[in-house]
């Protein structure tokens, strides 16, 4: 394993998380609820549709942040390169995969570890097993 | 309203967190994935952070019967580790690898205006309709 320290951003991590962090903190503490964005998303798509309103609140702000941003500042770089058929599999299997599972990085891997949940831990250990597993064989054995 | 108004500022600063942290640009994140390559660990940096918050937070929150807008604390109920939690969450992290987005940044790439995201965004969200047809028969039949 080699480290990539040209990319490497420990402060500006370390900080961003901490604004993660209190977002979570703010969302438990005055809406009562855990900050996982597959849920609050498949929510919308729910046929019974409860609670409409706040996460669409959630959602627009997620959204607005980069046309709020840019306001200040130049958005930091921004870089994908998937193909146009491998994010759509991609996006699929995302989006199938947070709903069966229950949850995504936010809710599984920053609310459910924060919360010391057994079933996160094993959440999180199977999607950050499976994204290494990933990028290995797409990197270093199909070598795209 | 006021639920609606500190959902919509939650949701804010969870977006500028997730761009500070370098989480919004999907190469970043696919260099933390790529462990026998050039390892990017910043990731680690923003778990690490949002934890530290969060952790303390939830402990005090757990204790408590209304959130401070007298509303339910809403803590999930399932205790098992089943296959549709590991399945699910297996799924995720190949669909994770491949693009190097989760749900989160996807919605903050909405709003950045790349082609790209959006296209991810609408298979992501096809992909839970998808959910919600097949899992809804079965829910009804248990």
């Amino acid at each position: 394993m080699l480290i990539d320290w040209a990319h490497f951003t420990p402060l500006a991590s370390l900080g961003g998380g901490l604004l993660i962090g209190a977002a979570v903190a703010l969302f438990i503490l005055f809406n009562g609820r855990i900050a996982g964005i597959s849920g609050i998303v498949g929510g919308l798509l729910r046929p019974s549709r409860v609670d409409v309103a706040w996460r669409l609140a959630f959602v627009i702000g997620l959204v607005s942040v980069p046309l709020l941003y840019r306001i200040f500042a130049a958005l930091p770089e921004s870089r994908i390169d998937a193909g146009w058929g491998v994010l759509v599999v991609a996006g699929l299997l995302v989006g199938v995969g947070t709903r069966y599972g229950s949850g995504c990085t936010s809710g599984h891997g920053i609310c459910g570890m924060s919360r010391l949940s057994p079933r996160s831990l094993a959440a999180t250990l199977s999607f950050m097993a499976s994204g290494f597993l990933t990028v290995f064989v797409v990197r270093h054995l199909l070598g795209a | 309203m006021l639920n609606f108004l500190f959902a919509l500022v939650a949701g804010l600063v969870f977006g500028l967190g997730l761009i500070v942290a370098g989480m919004a640009n999907p190469a970043k994140v696919i260099g933390f994935l790529d462990l026998a390559g050039n390892w990017d660990p910043s990731l680690v940096f923003v778990m690490a952070g949002a934890i530290a918050v969060a952790a303390p937070t939830f402990a005090f929150a757990k204790k408590r019967q209304r959130s401070m807008l007298n509303l339910q604390m809403q803590f999930p109920a399932a205790r098992h580790i089943d296959r549709r939690l590991v399945g699910g969450s297996l799924l995720f992290g190949i669909g994770w690898g491949l693009a190097g987005i989760c749900p989160g940044p996807a919605l903050v790439l909405l709003g950045s205006g790349l082609v790209k995201g959006w296209v991810f965004v609408v298979a992501m969200l096809c992909g839970m309709a998808m959910f919600e047809l097949l899992d809804r028969p079965k829910r009804q039949r248990h």
